[in-house]
């Protein structure tokens, strides 16, 4: 998974079935110090998350999960909403 | 699996029920020589790793997904061994 924060979402009213009344929202990727890691990708919500929020999600098949058994064809998904993250020393 | 080293710790309240009880862990990939190269990623813990411990770690869904022990886990990452030490020649 990786860490990120929400910035927007996606409206798109023409697209594949199966993402019927999923949210999509836009996930700006962060490194650990908070700072902007690539760029911004759209993923689909099942955990309610909002802009402005950190949150966490998963790339690939297992993004579709949370909706099984409907088949999201899907490649990024938030997972969880962060409350907080700390850093040790190395 | 790849090479990386645990830099912090994540903490969720409101997330998918398969990560219940899962520790969020942040890892910073490194070369063999330990040299970090690449994106933070955020994996679960299966082993008790902890704070800038050399870890192992599956960054692929259906081994994460094992290895958190939860059917349909939208899950990609997970930290599956503790590295006691590695022998890399150049």
């Amino acid at each position: 998974m990786q860490i990120g924060r929400v910035i927007g979402g996606v409206v798109a009213t023409r697209k594949q079935p199966g993402f019927d009344g999923i949210t999509l929202l836009l996930v700006q990727p962060l490194g650990p110090s908070r700072e902007p890691q690539g760029r911004p990708i759209v993923a689909v919500d099942s955990v309610g998350a909002g802009v402005g929020e950190d949150v966490f999600f998963v790339r690939g098949k297992e993004a579709s999960f949370p909706f099984h058994p409907t088949e999201v064809p899907a490649d990024a998904g938030i997972v969880g909403i962060l409350d907080y993250w700390t850093l040790g020393e190395r | 699996m790849i090479l990386g080293r645990v830099v912090g710790q994540a903490v969720s309240t409101h997330k998918r029920p398969q990560f219940a009880g899962a520790t969020l862990l942040l890892v910073q990939p490194e070369t063999p020589a330990g040299v970090a190269v690449g994106t933070t990623l955020l994996a679960i813990d299966s082993v008790g790793a902890g704070v800038s411990e050399r870890v192992l770690v599956v960054i692929e869904g259906r081994a994460a997904g094992e290895a958190l022990g939860q059917k349909l886990a939208p899950v990609d990452a997970a930290i599956i061994g503790i590295v006691d030490h590695v022998d890399a020649v150049d």
